[in-house]
């Protein structure tokens, strides 16, 4: 047995296995160094330089970067109204579209997790993926056409009779404007459509990780099914939901292509960072705007670690 | 005495297995009442079907004499020990415990003090803050038992609870276990495969194969007087002798007694010169293997006709010749005969 697999593999190759086997520092240190020089250099490392941007500023009348440590920058955006505008609407649009998939994926997920049979369930992960293999750009666009004034949506709302209702909404101040293309109720729309497989994905893998037998029990014990739901099935899908929706949140906090492509004129904190350290030239201002989705999201974590949604993890 | 549990002609198929077939029963209140079988033989099934997890597709299941077979588990008084103990893995061991009066909105000082108490009986109080993970598979066992009995049922449904325990706790717990029953008086339902347990804490067993019960007994009537080939071996391992050799073992005697089983303490081994005597069955064969099992040795032995025979002899010196390719009779007596009932009749389904 022994001599065919030698005879198999060249000497120097067993030499070296045999090398690496019984030195399991060198081998982890091997196979850790091509992430560890993509994770430290290119993706931190960059992350840093542009952080570090954020500290300078730009000179009034010469528009040129002073490269002096400076927080007049980070002054800058949270102390101009047109700033703390762009950043409160953009981080209510962040809470409001991670609210609803949140709210639309539960029952998707436990419907996959729970009672859905196995070749249900594939057709559900094909049908939720699928929009994912599809180009991003197309798909916004895509929705823009739907939304649009004499789009698809108001077409089918006016042939059911729902046009009122329709023009009642885009009345509403605030959500509303003069088509769905150009409102944020429809920029909302396309955010939910967008980030949806990415809330519903990792909260079936969570429900699909609670054995039935919890449920069971809990029935057992006396507990309806609303009193399941609320006592053992939430809590359980609660780091499913914590996972979906760093995702929903920071997707949404950074785009800058779906508010400037479907939706109202008010900018968004992406279509700020991409304006400044493009046409505007102000990469330090830029560089600011560009920490604000960071600091959101720490205080979201640490908001949902105090809540306790990674005690299950 | 009042029935507690009862099935009538209970039938439950998954797809085209029949998991539980026709099955007839009454558990008596306050009963220790143990289903035993092999694995895949429908216990889980039923306990299931009393819980009220799974409806039946046919015939009636009472508690108490009334049909419940149309209640969801959280109307029926009866609560389940998982095979798995099924702990609430975000709650702490007493949240666990409380949960069943939670549910039904007991006052949180209530709460508290009720399932303080339930893991005293269990001797985990020292527990009540930790997670389920940070205990050890018996103390998950004994949470378990806490908090199914919270809600003081009348009926405690437990499927294998032993089963992931090594030997010693599963001696202690089979112990512990008997004396809660008694003191508590509470219904015990046990699932089990393991015939040893079955036979040391129930009252009563119901032998599972194939999803029917093939008999339901005490352990001693079991144990001394099993109806199938099936029992007789299941529990204590009997040797079973039919066909031609019963035939002519039983010497024309009892022939409505086609076959019969003898345990193996029960047979004589002894040397072939052996002259017999009139009450006794004998045969002879040739040792084939010896298992050592301390107190007593099991031997195998193969008849010259074919058939393989267990027989246990006490440990002694005089039995030390006796070792593979010895040849060797086998006498027992006619009292130690168990007959049985034809076998066809289980295998026509
Ligand atoms: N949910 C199920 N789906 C399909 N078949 C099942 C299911 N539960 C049990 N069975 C089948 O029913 C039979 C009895 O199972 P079970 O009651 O779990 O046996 P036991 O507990 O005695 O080991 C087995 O053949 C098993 O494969
Ligand atoms: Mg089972």
């Amino acid at each position: 047995m022994s001599a065919t697999a030698a005879a198999a593999h060249p000497a120097w190759l067993r030499r070296a296995s045999t090398f690496l086997y019984c030195r399991p520092t060198f081998y982890v240190l091997l196979l850790l160094i091509p992430p560890l020089l993509w994770l430290g250099t290119v993706y931190i490392g960059s992350l840093f330089a542009l952080l570090a941007n954020s500290f300078y500023a730009i000179d009034e009348f010469t528009a040129r970067i002073v490269y002096e440590p400076t927080l007049a920058t980070f002054r800058q955006v949270i102390t101009q109204p047109a700033h703390l505008d762009i950043i409160q609407r953009t981080l209510l649009m962040a809470v409001a579209v991670t609210i609803a998939c949140a709210g639309i994926a539960l029952p998707i997920a436990i419907y996959m997790a729970r009672y859905a049979s196995s070749r249900m369930k594939a057709l559900f992960y094909v049908g939720i993926t699928l929009p994912m293999w599809m180009s991003y750009l197309v798909k916004v666009y895509a929705w823009r056409l739907i939304l649009a004034k004499q789009g698809i949506l108001s077409w089918l709302l006016e042939s059911i009779g729902f046009d009122r209702v329709l023009d009642a909404v885009l009345q509403l101040p605030g959500v509303g404007g003069p088509s769905l293309a150009s409102s944020y109720l429809g920029m909302f729309v396309v955010f939910v459509y967008m980030w949806l497989p990415y809330m519903i994905l990792p909260l079936a893998a969570a429900l699909e990780r609670v054995p039935e037998s919890l449920l069971q029990a809990s029935a057992d014990l006396g507990a309806r099914p609303r009193q399941t739901f609320w006592h053992v099935t939430l809590p359980l899908a609660v780091p499913g939901l914590a996972a979906g929706s760093i995702f929903t949140f920071s997707l949404t906090l950074g785009d800058y292509i779906i508010p400037s492509v479907v939706g109202a004129p008010g900018y968004f904190i992406g279509m700020m960072v991409y304006q400044q350290q493009g046409t505007a030239g102000n990469l330090p201002l830029a560089a600011a705007f560009s920490v604000v989705p960071i600091v959101l999201i720490m205080i979201y974590l640490s908001l949902a670690k105090r809540a306790g949604a990674f005690d299950a993890l | 005495m009042t029935t507690a549990i009862e099935f009538r002609d209970v039938t439950k198929c998954y797809g085209n297995v029949r998991a539980v077939d026709g099955v007839r029963l009454q558990i008596e209140a306050g009963e220790f009442f143990a289903m035993l079988g092999p694995s895949g033989s429908g216990k889980t099934t039923c306990l299931r079907l009393i819980a009220g997890f799974e409806a039946p597709d046919s015939g009636q299941i009472l508690l108490d004499d009334n049909a419940v077979t149309a209640l969801p588990p959280y109307e029926r008084d009866v609560n389940t020990v998982f095979q798995d103990y099924a702990l609430f893995p975000h709650m702490t061991v007493l949240e666990n415990v409380a949960y069943g009066l939670r549910v039904r909105k007991v006052s949180r000082a209530e709460q508290q003090r009720r399932a303080l108490e339930m893991l005293a009986l269990v001797k985990l109080d020292a527990m009540a803050p930790r997670r389920p993970h940070q205990l050890s598979g018996g103390q998950r066992q004994r949470v378990s038992l806490a908090r199914a009995l919270i809600n003081q049922p009348r009926v405690l449904l437990l499927d294998e609870p032993l089963g992931a325990l090594d030997l010693k706790l599963r001696e202690e717990m089979q112990i512990e276990l008997k004396n809660l029953q008694r003191r508590l008086g509470i219904t015990f339902v046990f699932v089990t495969h393991d015939q040893g347990e079955a036979l040391s804490m129930a009252d009563r067993i119901a032998v599972f194969d194939r999803g029917r019960i093939e008999q339901l007994d005490t352990p001693r009537g079991l144990y001394t007087r099993p109806n199938t080939a099936f029992v007789a071996k299941f529990v204590g391992g009997a040797n079973v002798i039919e066909g031609a050799l019963a035939q002519r073992l039983a010497g024309g005697a009892s022939h409505d007694a086609p076959a019969f089983a003898v345990r193996a303490e029960n047979i004589l081994l002894g040397d072939v010169r052996n002259s017999a005597a009139t009450d006794v069955m004998r045969c002879e064969g040739t040792i084939v293997d010896v298992q050592y099992h301390g107190a007593a040795s099991r031997y195998q032995v193969r008849l010259s006709s074919g058939e393989l025979l267990t027989a246990a002899a006490p440990d002694s010196i005089h039995q030390a010749h006796w070792r593979v390719d010895s040849a060797v009779s086998l006498s027992w007596s006619r009292d130690a005969v168990m007959p049985l009932q034809a076998a066809a009749a289980s295998n026509s389904t």
